[in-house]
């Protein structure tokens, strides 16, 4: 399988979060699976006139290929020109070369939230009119438009995620070049099923803070994040708690909020990112799919039976309390 | 004289074209094209100030924690607050494994792959070169990878992922270490210290950083021939990469990794000589790039970005900052020179400091680096504070200036009734790689690439490449 991958309205950490794949060497995994790179801005020695011979013949159909690769958001601007990303060494904006090898390839993947749903860079008053390949924000659209579908019939796979974990990128390529990835396996905003059925909040190591709705109030605190730190984790889809980060972490694990980046618009959620919005003191933002009444009866009657432990510890930057036998009433 | 267009220039983060006019076999003059623009300082106008603690990592993917770092100084200092010890050591950790990460990613992906290329089939290194370093299929992207994955499961421990964490705040690192995770992440720098040891310099880290000399790294070459490091410098040496590609400007550091008192690689900048560093010297000119302009070259904390993608006079995204007045280069060269490694005193004073230089200076940050680290790891004190509180002020001036692994990065942070009013960026490479200022000075790329010969019939000559990439420049940074 022949894999073409471009850059354009991002920052190029997809890339690099994607060389940081652990099980095994990231290129040998590649070779074993018979995945040929044939350009990447980051690895590929071919340069400037070596390259643009490469991606023309790609263009003119020359040279077959199967999967475009997108990193970073399109940008349509200034006044749907496309000048804010001119490909270096053409004159063509980067648009339009995508437009051209899009129409070439037997699937088309958006590699991270950016060239997804158009993401960060989209933000504020989105200077450079920036979008997705088939999104605009949560709107189908986006640069090729909603009815777009790839050479094998596909939409474009949305690996979002701001970066994309390395693996979710490495199996999405692998169920590719499988012959595994059909529309079943994607869910309602193209992503890869394989890390979007879960949420974020599955495997959350401060599970049992959330149980006890013990809160953690400021940084480094142990405690759940949700009800004052701006989590997003019960409302977010992917598996960053089952399939964790650079060995063993996790946004909530080093402290954090989840900010739902896997999500499309999550770069304007309409409040501070890492304060949790509230209205009458319940946060706006319930877990996913549990009614409204039932998390607030639930909330009240698990604080009023939070362990002293679970209590202390949420409050407090490392274990000050443990788990031993409750004293008999 | 005929022009040259070369790009789409890869193996640098992000997107850039290098134009040369060459006349009579060599580079008569080089102009610098960043060809990406997003608008970061648009985007963060209006916003809540510690938002920008989501949104400047994401200007650049190779560089995310060195923008999470500007941004939480700039904010620290808004509130007035310093992080504890614990915070001071994680934050000098995890900026210390994002540098090491980029400049080893920088030595085995970006640069060394063009030793491989057929055009040096001819030298006796080649044959080397081509079976450790050629892209993608190289044995040394293949050894490499595995220990850089093992390097980042540091970034895993301290700051839940990378790139892109919110680990760094003003007041310290969000993620208390437990001992068993300080124990965890001295095994992650003692693995990472056995793979530098065993294939990039086959010598110990302390003696590598002993190297004081030319002489004596050109002695310490012939011993070590088969290391990675031996390698590029038995290539470079026959290249005469040592003559290619000064820029022959001042250099200048805004000094790195915070210790009790003061950076221990110091700030300041070199001219033949030190000189004291002063920020408020620093101003932008956008006379050569699309954006609208000032009447003159404009302070960082007073600066604009109205892009203006029509302007006849410019080429480029990248604005001209200068130093009272003046060009510098930034990066792993201008860090030692600056903090006085012997080493990279002599290279400089003895060549100028152009391609060889540069990439000396990289790989002696690394042997200088892990040992430092281990210090810091061995001085975290698990159960106590990693991060202190801070008040934000409803109206705050404010700067962050630190070291990313290509160079001097720095934020300029205004807040007006509680929200982001401007914010400016100034990255390592947009110092590197400016166009022409009003006066028409080029910046240091251009100048570097003046008088590079072109042989008839070159498109991207060898020689322009090495000069580009010896930078380590990142394009995404440059603009934001």
């Amino acid at each position: 399988m022949k894999v073409v991958w471009l850059q354009s309205g991002g920052c190029g950490g997809c890339t690099l979060s994607w060389l940081g794949s652990e099980w095994g060497s990231l290129f040998a995994t590649l070779r074993d699976a018979s995945i040929e790179i044939v350009w990447h801005p980051s690895i590929s020695e071919a340069c400037a006139d070596e390259a643009l011979a490469i991606l023309e013949s790609c263009v003119d159909g020359s040279t077959p290929f199967d999967v475009l690769c997108i990193e970073g958001s399109l940008l349509r601007g200034p006044a749907g020109s496309g000048r804010f990303h001119v490909m270096a060494g053409t004159e063509r904006p980067m648009i339009e070369w995508v437009r051209l090898l899009a129409a070439r390839a037997r699937h088309v993947v958006a590699m991270g939230s950016c060239a997804a749903f158009g993401g960060v860079t989209a933000a504020g008053i989105n200077p450079t009119d920036a979008c997705g390949l088939q999104y605009d924000g949560a709107n189908p659209g986006g640069l090729l438009g909603s009815q777009f579908r790839a050479g094998a019939g596909l939409p474009v796979v949305n690996v979002s995620g701001c970066p994309t974990h390395p693996d979710w990128v490495t199996e999405t390529l692998l169920a590719l070049a499988r012959g595994e990835m059909t529309d079943r396996e994607l869910d309602d905003l193209a992503r890869p099923r394989f890390y979007t059925d879960v949420l974020v909040h599955h495997g959350c190591n401060r599970n049992e803070f959330y149980e006890f709705k013990a809160s953690a109030e400021k940084n480094g605190d142990q405690g759940c994040l949700m009800e004052h730190m701006g989590c997003k984790g019960t409302q977010a889809h992917a598996d960053c708690n089952q399939r964790p980060w650079n060995g063993s972490g996790s946004c909530t694990s080093g402290g954090y909020a989840c900010i739902s980046c896997t999500e499309p618009a999550f770069e304007e959620p309409g409040h501070p990112f890492t304060r949790t919005p509230k209205i009458a003191g319940i946060p706006i933002g319930l877990p996913l799919d549990m009614p409204k009444a039932w998390f607030i009866a639930l909330a009240a009657l698990s604080k009023s039976a939070t362990p002293a432990r679970v209590r202390k510890n949420a409050t407090t930057d490392h274990i000050i309390r443990w788990p031993r036998p409750a004293k008999k009433p | 004289m005929r022009r040259l267009i070369v790009g789409p220039f890869n193996r640098v983060e992000g997107d850039l074209e290098v134009i040369l006019d060459v006349a009579d076999g060599r580079v008569r003059e080089a102009h610098v094209r960043s060809s990406l623009y997003r608008g970061f300082e648009q985007i963060l106008q209006g916003k809540a100030p510690l938002d920008a603690l989501v949104f400047v990592p994401r200007i650049c993917g190779i560089c995310s924690v060195s923008q999470s770092a500007a941004a939480s100084q700039a904010l620290a200092g808004a509130m007035g607050i310093k992080p504890p010890e614990n915070g001071r050591l994680a934050a000098n950790l995890i900026q210390s494994v994002e540098n090491l990460a980029d400049h080893v990613t920088h030595f085995y992906l970006f640069f060394m792959p063009d030793f491989a290329r057929d055009c040096y089939q001819s030298q006796p290194w080649w044959h080397a070169a081509s079976t450790r370093f050629k892209a993608v299929t190289g044995t040394a992207a293949g050894e490499f990878l595995p220990a850089r994955a093992g390097l980042m499961r540091a970034m895993g421990l301290l700051a839940g992922k990378w790139p892109h964490t919110l680990t760094l705040q003003p007041g310290g690192s969000t993620h208390p270490l437990s001992a068993s995770e300080r124990l965890r992440l001295l095994r992650v720098l003692r693995e990472f210290r056995q793979f530098l040891e065993r294939s990039t310099f086959g010598d110990t880290l302390e003696a590598v950083a002993a190297i004081a000399s030319a002489a004596e790294l050109a002695a310490w070459a012939e011993r070590h021939a088969a290391s990675d490091f031996g390698l590029f410098l038995r290539a470079s040496q026959a290249l005469e990469l040592r003559a290619l590609g000064h820029a022959g400007v001042a250099f200048m550091s805004y000094g790195a990794y915070e210790l009790e008192a003061g950076r221990w690689w110091p700030a300041g900048v070199w001219a033949g000589g030190p000189a004291l560093l002063d920020p408020a010297q620093i101003v932008e000119d956008v006379s050569h790039a699309w954006y609208a302009d000032a009447e003159a070259p404009l302070e960082p904390r007073r600066g604009s970005t109205l892009p203006l993608a029509d302007k006849a006079a410019a080429y480029t995204w990248c604005k001209a900052p200068r130093l009272g007045g003046e060009v510098v280069e930034t990066g792993a060269l201008a860090r030692q020179v600056v903090a006085g490694h012997p080493l990279a005193r002599d290279l400089v004073a003895r060549d100028g400091g152009g391609v060889e230089a540069r990439v000396v200076a990289r790989l002696l940050e690394v042997a200088r680096l892990v040992p430092a680290m281990e210090a810091w790891a061995e001085a975290l004190r698990p159960g106590i504070a990693f991060s202190f509180e801070g008040e934000l002020p409803a109206e705050a001036e404010s700067a962050g200036l630190v070291e990313a692994a290509r160079g001097s990065l720095g934020h300029w942070l205004s807040i007006r009734r509680g929200r982001i009013h401007n914010y400016q960026i100034i990255a390592p490479t947009t110092w590197n790689f400016s166009p022409r200022d009003a006066a028409g000075r080029p910046g240091a790329l251009e100048r570097a690439l003046v008088g590079v010969p072109v042989g008839e019939g070159e498109k991207a000559p060898a020689a322009v490449q090495h000069i580009v990439r010896s930078f380590d420049p990142c394009m995404v940074c440059t603009v934001h």
